[in-house]
């Protein structure tokens, strides 16, 4: 038996232990830093996550994650520009957010059609965003999807649904979908600029 | 007049071979060895610096060296001063680095220009045309390295296409979606076909007796293939209710054949003897190395080519690779197989040893 820390400790870095970006060695530093900074850091971290854990949900409009039923970008009137911008995931969306260039809403698809993978439109929130495109008095529709074949299935997919209304894509050759979060402001303004009619 | 396309390969792990380092000069390569020695395995390394499961169409476990099961590397240099890197690691896919960056296989295609003719070719003509379809593939990927792209594409949207057959699924929208996709990357792969066929045509315009000259076409399994991107995308569509009974897709370029005539006897591929067959495919090779001409990086794996040639034959071969000024590797059991290469050619001797294989310059 070697004294290292207690079990309790043990416990909190396993778990940390399990964050993306974390190995077992950086785990042990970050709770070690917390550690020492119980104040300051540690107590205040606890009381957000158990907050934040007891709140957080998918917004019920667009899927974004919030803390209530319907996200801010939902409940905002300003953001009624009649536009819509179709994302993989969430982190597309809050990359997005960051560039600052998008003042429409989004809507966040959880994946991309795939029919070997057994992911229909059902399971991707497609009937909800073809209904909003008519409660909501949308004009154009910018998806913003994997160049991948699945991506553009799910591209296609959705045009093919919206006679009415402009669909656009961002500019190809700009890794789109899962991907947006690792790609700069600069880029992302670029690409929403040069978008093209599908 | 050689060419040196590859001047370095290294072999870790790779099937029978444990560690390989070799440097080539360009001129044509003789392996000779007995069976089993290993000489397929090291010109099967070679085919994997092209894109794809290389020339025995293996996985990247079948290249893991048993017993120890460690994954596999290939690493090579080439003249135009690349250097290229493939591995797996156990139980993963294959993975490249050029010049130290990651890059999709298919980037291999730009600066190698691979071609091979191996034993199970040998049938090429009799058997199903899968075979030949691809045979077609590799020569349009030869000539414009896009074309894997369109394949893959291709591929992959059918599959999907094929899944929504299987399972009786009857949403028109998401056929709609895979088969444009289907309709633009197939047309490109019918471009690049008959692109392909009348690059090998006009090629062999100038081939040699020995190496007869054939007649090429394209055929579809039923009636004409519809020609043109939206007419291949309607008949698509115009075929769900036939497709879904049959539970796949009943036309398109995964069912086009390639069809060969022997010029001069008027006589269909598949109808001509055994050596004549044979003469036929190297005749076709050779016509694709030489359509792509003599400032691309061009590549010529011959697996035990000789022993089905006659002396006479054997000669014009080595001529004529000798004056198309290709890198070639050919193996064979013996070193007399190669006699007519004399000083011309690089002699490497494989041998086995204690359940490794042993690869020794033999000049
Ligand atoms: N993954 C592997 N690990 C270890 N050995 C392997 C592996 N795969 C194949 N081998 C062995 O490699 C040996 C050499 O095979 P190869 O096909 O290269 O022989 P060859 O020299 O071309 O013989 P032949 O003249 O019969 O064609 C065979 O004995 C085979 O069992
Ligand atoms: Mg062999
Ligand atoms: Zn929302």
């Amino acid at each position: 038996m070697t004294d290292g820390p207690s079990e309790d400790i043990e416990a909190l870095i396993d778990l940390m232990a399990r964050l993306p970006g974390l190995g077992p060695r950086s785990a042990r530093r970050a709770v070690l830093h917390l550690i020492q900074k119980r104040g300051k850091l540690m107590l205040p971290l606890a009381q957000a996550m158990q907050a934040v854990g007891s709140t957080a949900r998918e917004c019920l409009n667009c899927g974004n994650i919030g803390t209530s039923d319907i996200c801010g970008i939902c409940d905002n009137p300003k953001r009624a520009s009649g536009q819509i911008c179709v994302v993989e995931d969430v982190a597309d969306l809050w990359a997005m957010e960051r560039a600052n260039v998008f003042s429409g809403r989004y809507h966040v698809l959880g994946g991309t059609l795939s029919a070997l993978d057994a992911i229909g439109p059902e399971d991707l929130r497609i009937p909800k965003l073809l209904d909003r495109v008519i409660t909501e008095e949308i004009t154009e529709v910018i998806l913003a999807l994997s160049a991948t074949i699945d991506g553009q299935t799910t591209a296609h997919y959705i045009a093919d649904q919206l006679p009415g209304v402009s669909v656009t894509s961002l500019a190809q050759g700009v890794p789109v979908g899962g991907e947006l979060d690792y790609l700069d402001d600069g880029t992302i303004t670029a690409a929403l600029k040069a978008r093209r009619s599908l | 007049m050689r060419r040196q396309v590859i001047s370095r390969i290294g072999l870790r792990h790779f099937r029978s071979h444990r560690k390989v380092d070799l440097e080539f000069d360009g001129r044509p390569m003789a392996i000779f060895g007995p069976n089993g020695a290993g000489k397929t395995n090291l010109i099967e390394a070679i085919s994997l610096l092209s894109p794809g499961r290389g020339l025995r169409r293996a996985t990247s476990d079948d290249f893991v060296r048993r017993p120890e099961a460690l994954g596999w590397k290939i690493t090579a240099s080439l003249g135009s001063g690349h250097d290229i890197e493939t591995w797996a690691e156990p139980g993963a896919g294959r993975q490249v680095r050029i010049d130290g960056k990651a890059q999709p296989q298919v980037a291999l295609g730009r600066i190698v220009r691979l071609l091979w003719l191996v034993p199970t070719m040998d049938r090429l003509w009799i058997e199903g045309a899968d075979g030949r379809r691809r045979f077609l593939d590799r020569a349009a990927l030869s000539l414009d390295p896009g074309h894997a792209e369109a394949v893959l594409s291709y591929d992959r949207a059918m599959r999907e296409r094929n899944r929504l057959l299987k399972d009786m699924v009857r949403d028109s929208h998401w056929y709609t979606a895979l088969e444009m996709q289907m309709a633009a990357s197939g047309h490109l792969i019918t471009e690049g076909r008959r692109a392909a066929i009348s690059a090998l045509m006009s090629a062999q315009a100038v081939a040699s007796d020995v190496f007869p000259a054939s007649r090429l076409s394209l055929s579809h399994a039923e009636g004409d293939l519809p020609d043109g991107e939206d007419a291949l995308r309607t008949a698509l569509a115009d075929g769900r209710a036939r497709d879904l009974a049959a539970g796949r897709t009943l036309i398109g370029p995964h069912r086009c054949d390639l069809e060969a005539v022997w010029e001069a006897k008027d006589m269909a591929a598949r109808d001509c003897s055994t050596g004549e067959q044979k003469a036929l495919l190297i005749s076709l090779i050779l016509a694709n190395v030489r359509a792509l001409g003599e400032g691309s990086p061009r590549i010529l794996l011959l697996d035990e080519v000789a022993a089905h040639l006659d002396a006479g034959r054997r000669a014009a071969l080595y001529d004529e690779i000798r004056a198309l000024g290709v890198q070639a590797f050919m193996t064979g059991t013996g070193p007399e197989l190669f006699d007519d290469l004399g000083a011309s050619g690089q002699f490497l001797e494989v041998t086995d040893e204690n359940g490794e294989s042993v690869v020794r310059y033999a000049d």
